[in-house]
């Protein structure tokens, strides 16, 4: 069963030995999408091969349009190879159950407030943070507000010269 | 001399730590006095500390050791540079735990982009990083172009990189004038505003706002340059050089200013990659990463310029490194205004910028266009993006994520004051408390940025 | 025996004294000549607050320069700024701690009604939180905007207006 690989050495580097990781790109980037059983593997080899910041970690919420619910994206990039990478996880919300995937702490110890906002915003769990508490919203708040089933929040605005109202 | 003490010590029932402990004290330490005295610090503090919200200030697990005073600083300060609130930990003078605690100026940026047709985008993000509005709008306007797929003419390219820059010198400007307010150089700060007044009069002449300018656009620029620009520029050019030798001289081998910045917040390279930092901060450490010559966008590898680097990664090397790319982008400005190509300021692809007005007098089709553009809003094909950007303060990135429709299905900004807030605690762990405002100084975060 | 002036003579020429100070005006024209404004510049109208401080737009001639950090020096607060929810507490508290007389400057369009930020993070418009004496209009507004509006605070001060 063929799967595209990508041309250059590095990201074969990356590849090798997982074979449930699928690369694509998209308008010209690399992307990974790995599975959330392989994510501290795969990122491990990603920091090997030289990609060694975490740019940001962040996540999408695609409630009715697909399957898995929620994409945690991971964006990497190589100084030493003037090289970015996109790793993408799709991770399953189930009712009554956080959404949860691990942390990348351990590898990258920068994703830790990005890590946070991403629990705050979306639920979240990331499995071996440190300090997995909100960041943004105050600490008593109920709700995830970047989820799509949280409201804008937006307040009906009166106008003077409106109908009366 | 030592036993001197002890007996007087023992005569007033107080010890002396370093001298044998006396009896009394031996018997009182015991486990549950101790969590008395916790408890009760922890009520004083709820009284004491003026500014806290709810219960997080509680922060049981570091109230274990007698002698920390927590300290709040913030979220009214009036050197934490915004909203930021400092949880720190002291022993005495020095500093042993630094927490930043952030979130006092969060915006719904991120949701409420998700309700904004693409062209007004840069409306919402220009008010993120608000010292560098126009990079921010940069950073959204390159992913959504590149989502469209759509090349842009010269000369949009080259106007952004002039306002660009003239912004990173303004921004640089604000950082130093506050970094020099904070360590008590005042007259810094008035001479940074006066020097950003000429720079954003001209943005003034060019976008119609001073701030927050919603100029930078997916498709090019909202505006031409206006007749006499060159002699704005050349105006802004002249007179920088002397003034940046002014400062020079004001604190470049002031021996106060070196006093209180040399040897102060230390961050190694290895820390700053690890933490995610970039920007100033990561090249004071010496490592040379600037996204204009790694990941080059907007046709500014055309421009000769470099990239300072520092050495010891301490906050003098922090301001060298601001001054000196200061000095860097007059270069590019230089370079730009000489050689600014003549064409369209935006693309002619109609589907995505509006028609000249007096176009719709004329054509059908260009007031259909007008209307869609500014009704509906152009649509953007499915796809997911990220593109960054080296705004004044680091990697500023846009992740797009489109879904077909005419609003992003998801726009996350990767705000690199966010990220550089990581390496606060890192710098000061075991400083000075006056070392905690001239390090945060340095780091020069905006909170706009920060909490979005 | 010498004569002393009895108490109840003394509070009512005092107290004449100090009716006939008042209608001169006097504390109303120290008020405004001297309204220490406290730091709460929040985001970008906070820029555009220190701009106005500095040696171009010239805060100083009004007596105002000194920005007090402490809001127990404070008379006036200018709320420069979006207030998300986790600050509206401490924006209340601050504006709690000033002395009267005190007065609230709402500067921009997000203090004065949430901008074009209507959503579930921000307070939409301050005066949710703290009574308001002007409202600046502006994102953000410039100096020239903000000094006007503190320049009428300063006349409905003086005029009686806004007597405290």
């Amino acid at each position: 069963m063929s799967r595209p690989l990508p041309d250059d050495e590095i990201l074969r580097g990356v590849l090798e030995g997982f074979d449930n990781v699928e690369w694509h790109q998209s308008r010209g980037q690399d992307v990974l999408e790995v599975r959330p059983d392989d994510l501290l593997a795969v990122a491990g080899a990603a920091r090997s091969a030289g990609f060694e910041m975490c740019v940001d970690v962040t996540a999408t919420d695609h409630l009715g349009r697909r399957e898995p619910r929620f994409d945690v994206v991971a964006n990497l990039l190589s100084i030493e190879h003037r090289r970015r990478l996109r790793i993408i996880v799709p991770v399953e919300f189930v009712e009554d159950q956080p959404p949860s995937v691990s942390s990348l702490t351990p590898i990258w110890p920068g994703a830790n407030y990005f890590e946070r906002e991403v629990y705050d915003m979306f639920g979240i769990v990331f499995e071996g943070h440190p300090d997995l508490t909100r960041i943004l919203m105050p600490d008593d708040w109920v709700g995830h507000p970047l989820r799509k089933d949280f409201a804008v929040g937006a307040v009906p605005v009166y106008f003077k010269e409106g109908d009366g109202a | 001399m030592t036993d001197d003490r002890t007996d007087q010590a023992e005569a007033r029932d107080v010890w002396i730590s370093g001298t044998e402990e006396p009896e009394w004290l031996v018997h009182a330490t015991d486990e549950g006095a101790q969590k008395m005295r916790h408890v009760e610090t922890a009520e004083r503090l709820a009284e004491q500390l003026g500014t806290v919200v709810g219960d997080d200030f509680l922060l049981e697990e570091t109230i274990g050791d007698d002698d920390l005073m927590i300290v709040n600083m913030g979220p009214q300060h009036p050197s934490t540079h915004g909203v930021l609130r400092l949880h720190v930990e002291l022993e005495g003078e020095i500093v042993r735990r630094v927490q930043p605690i952030i979130g006092y100026l969060h915006t719904g940026m991120e949701k409420t982009a998700e309700t904004l047709p693409f062209m007004l985008g840069g409306t919402n993000v220009t008010r993120m990083d608000y010292l560098a509005p126009l990079h921010n709008e940069l950073c959204f306007a390159l992913a959504v172009e590149q989502l469209l797929g759509i090349d842009l003419p010269p000369r949009a390219e080259a106007i952004r990189v002039l306002m660009t820059e003239l912004n990173r010198i303004s921004s640089h400007l604000v950082a130093l004038a506050t970094n020099g307010m904070d360590i008590g150089a005042l007259s810094m700060m008035l001479y940074g505003f006066r020097e950003r007044e000429g720079i954003l009069a001209f943005f003034e002449k060019v976008t119609g706002l001073r701030m927050n300018h919603n100029y930078i656009r997916p498709g090019g620029v909202a505006a031409d340059l206006p007749d006499g620009w060159e002699d704005d520029v050349e105006g802004i050019l002249d007179v920088m050089p002397g003034r940046l030798r002014e400062y020079d001289d004001l604190l470049k081998e002031n021996a106060i200013w070196k006093g209180r910045t040399k040897h102060v917040g230390i961050l190694t390279a290895e820390e700053a990659v690890a933490w995610s930092i970039t920007g100033p901060i990561l090249r004071s450490t010496g490592i040379a990463h600037d996204l204009r010559k790694a990941h080059p966008y907007s046709g500014i590898d055309r421009y000769d310029f470099d990239v300072p680097v520092g050495t010891n990664g301490d906050v003098y090397d922090r301001y060298r490194v601001r001054v000196d790319e200061i000095w860097e982008s007059l270069k590019i400005v230089r370079q730009v205004a000489e050689a600014m190509p003549r064409g369209d300021y935006k693309t002619d692809d109609r589907k995505i910028s509006p028609p000249p007005r007096q176009r719709i007098d004329e054509s059908m089709e260009a007031l259909i266009h007008h209307f869609k553009i500014h009704t509906e809003g152009f649509r953007v094909p499915e796809g997911e993006v990220y593109v960054a950007v080296e705004s004044p303060r680091g990697e500023l990135g846009c992740y797009l994520v489109s879904d077909g429709g005419s609003q992003p299905l998801r726009m996350h900004t990767r705000a690199p004051s966010f990220a550089n807030l990581q390496s606060v605690p890192i710098m000061l762990a075991d400083s000075l408390l006056a070392d905690t405002i001239a390090a945060l100084a340095s780091v020069d975060p905006v909170m706009g940025d920060v909490d979005r | 025996m010498h004569q002393s002036t009895p108490p109840s003579v003394i509070t009512t020429r005092l107290d004449r004294a100090a009716a006939a100070v008042r209608g001169l005006g006097v504390a109303k024209w120290a008020q405004t000549r001297s309204m220490f404004p406290a730091t709460f510049g929040l985001a970008c109208c906070a820029i555009e607050m220190m701009a106005t401080g500095t040696a171009h737009y010239d805060l100083a001639r009004f007596g105002m320069e000194v920005f007090r950090a402490s809001p127990r020096q404070a008379d006036l607060m200018i709320v420069a700024g979006r207030v998300s929810q986790k600050m509206a507490p401490v924006l209340r508290q601050v504006y709690d701690q000033m002395p009267d007389p005190k007065w609230v400057i709402s500067m921009g369009a997000c203090a004065s009604s949430g901008g074009m930020f209507n959503n579930y993070a921000l307070v939409q418009g301050v005066d949710h939180v703290v009574p308001v004496d002007i409202y600046v209009p502006g994102c953000p507004p410039g100096p020239q905007s903000l000094m006007h509006g503190i320049l009428t605070l300063h006349e409905k001060v003086m005029s009686g207006e806004m007597a405290r």
